[in-house]
């Protein structure tokens, strides 16, 4: 199907809020738009980070997930407690594959569950004395942690318990960080403000107090990697790349990483920031506190890697730009091999993209690498500023939607009619019996990385394997089938 | 009142940020912009605008000041 013009997304626009109730309606209005690079600032065209609407299904997340999920979660060598009922932390175990080395349950935990199992005496009479109980329980069973995290789930804000107070308690007698996050899952309209918690968190209690300084040397050429979650490996595949450039990555944020790399982060030259959207409040901070610059990068298809190397390296000096050419020239084989196996397989198709933090377009660029197009894109949790940076990516008259529902979602397919969708767990099964090719881009669908040139490999190859897969020729059962097959038959005969 | 960061851009032009409300922007106008003066009545390229005490100028930026809003954009 050719692309729709701006007076069909429109109208199309127009067609799926038509069901909606009149509040309803002026409400979702303004969350979807048809993308204008022309705009400047996305404000004029499209609102972001408003509390969703009750009655329709959003994909949103809570606070809760925000911080212990995203954030603290892949720190692997703290015991992150999920303080409250067992469910919270449960349901959402290891979902994430922030992979890690380490030896699970001896020096790494971060695809254990730590909870308070809250039960209801705990809510009626408080939970302070269970949260030192377990931080002592812990304290026996796992020498070898490097301090605790507290997560809050709802119940925690609700009945007034007093965490900090816990946690000051216990880092005294420990001797080791244990930090309180407020990270309740009420509070903010989406996973997001969990992430500015957990900064703030980090800031307040393992950046800012001063303790005597560890020994560490640095170089000038020490970077970190901050909001890589480490997915299927992204990290590894994109400190590799920084590493081949002659940098020194000192830290990572917070996919593998640990909490001796993020004291140590202080002391780069420059970060690096990946997700912008769960981690620049640090990065702010940083800059003006330390005066560490800070930088955006993509690392997803070697266009933006390309693009992104080069102006990483033009932080440092001539040696270091040289080496950025030289990894780009050493990679550019396997980029020609993957663009010559898969380009011709993939190209011209169109791709709908649903995520989170700064996926919808950051992987853009992959997509287009490989002769696709992305024709619709939106943001669960973004706010303003991440729709400023998307609009320039996305083409004209593409649809943009915010915090999209379930109905809006399948009707735009109905009609954009795409080749692929990449979105999350939540979307997937509905969209595979619509019978629409589908890629998790959350989890990456178990496979993975896909940041880095080895990524792109990798993605490339899941992403023909999904959409040139023979089952979506098999979608129409052959009853319905017979009417067109019937023709041919006929004329044989 | 608000809390707003101040910093340069890349064609040395100051850049503000509310953290608030998650908005960047130029700053079109400063009132005051000498090393012993500073500050004063800002505009910004969505429109708004916002007064800063007239202080010395930072030596470093980027740096967070409270502002009152003299006139909102939206
Ligand atoms: S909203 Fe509250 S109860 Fe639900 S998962 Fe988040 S923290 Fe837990």
């Amino acid at each position: 199907m050719s692309n729709l013009t701006r007076e069909e997304t429109e109208a199309l626009i127009a067609e799926v809020l038509e069901v909606y109730p009149e509040k309803a309606k002026k409400d979702r209005a303004k969350h979807l738009a048809v993308n204008d690079q022309s705009i400047e600032q996305s404000k004029k065209c499209i609102t972001s980070n408003r509390k969703s609407l009750p009655g329709v299904m959003t994909i949103r997340g809570c606070a809760y997930a925000g911080s212990r999920g995203v954030i603290w979660g892949p720190i692997k060598d703290m015991i992150h407690i999920s303080h409250g009922p067992v469910g919270c932390g449960q349901y959402s175990r290891a979902g994430r594959r922030n992979y890690y080395v380490g030896t699970t349950g001896v020096n790494t935990f971060a695809e254990m569950n730590f909870t308070s199992d809250f039960q209801e005496k705990d809510i009626v009479f408080g939970g302070d004395k269970k949260l030192a109980k377990i931080m002592e329980e812990i304290e026996g069973l796992f020498p070898l942690n490097k301090g605790i995290s507290v997560q809050s789930e709802c119940p925690i804000g609700l009945i007034g318990d007093d965490i900090e107070a816990v946690s000051k308690k216990a880092a005294a007698a420990y001797g080791k960080p244990v930090v309180p996050v407020r990270c309740e899952g009420f509070r903010g309209v989406s996973q997001s403000l969990g992430h500015h918690i957990a900064n703030d968190a980090i800031r307040d209690w393992i950046l800012d107090p001063k303790k005597e300084p560890k020994a560490f040397e640095t170089t000038p050429y020490d970077v970190t990697v901050i909001g890589d979650y480490n997915i299927g490996g992204d990290a590894w595949s994109s400190r590799i790349l920084l590493e081949e450039m002659g940098l020194r990555v000192i830290a990572q944020w917070s996919g593998d990483g640990t909490l001796a790399e993020m004291e140590n982060t202080p002391k780069a030259k420059l970060n690096l920031l990946h997700c912008y959207r769960s981690m620049n409040y640090i990065s702010r901070y940083m800059e003006e506190k330390y005066a560490i610059p800070w930088m955006e990068y993509n690392f997803f298809g070697p266009t933006k890697i390309a693009e992104s190397l080069r102006k990483i390296a033009a932080f440092f000096d001539d040696s270091i730009k040289a080496k950025a050419e030289e990894v780009i020239a050493k990679y550019q084989p396997l980029v020609d091999a993957v663009v010559a196996k898969f380009k011709p397989r993939l190209t011209g198709k169109r791709v709908m993209l649903y995520v989170g933090g700064l996926r919808p377009r950051h992987v853009i660029g992959s997509y287009e690498d490989l002769g696709m197009e992305v024709v619709g894109t939106g943001y669960e949790f973004a706010h303003g500023d991440d729709y400023d940076r998307t609009i320039k990516e996305m083409g004209n008259a593409t649809l943009l939607y915010d915090d999209v529902t379930g109905f809006e979602f399948e009707e735009f397919v109905k009609r954009v009619k795409p080749d692929l969708i990449g979105s999350g767990i939540k979307e997937k099964y509905v969209f595979h019996k619509m019978g629409v090719p589908f890629r998790q881009l959350h989890s990456w669908d178990y496979s993975g990385p896909y940041h880095g040139y080895d990524g792109f490999a990798v993605f490339a190859r899941d992403m023909d394997m999904t959409l040139n897969n023979p089952c979506w020729s098999k979608m129409t059962p052959p009853w319905k089938k017979v009417a067109e097959e019937a023709e041919p038959v006929a004329k044989a005969a | 009142m608000a809390n707003i960061m101040i910093q340069r851009g890349a064609q040395g032009e100051y850049v503000f940020y509310l953290p608030k409300r998650d908005l960047e922007g130029t700053i079109v106008s400063m009132e005051f912009d000498t090393p012993e003066k500073w500050g004063g009545e800002i505009k910004l390229n969505n429109g708004g605008a916002y007064f800063i005490e007239p202080q010395a100028a930072p030596d470093r930026l980027p740096y967070s000041v409270r502002a009152k809003r003299l006139d909102a954009a939206e």
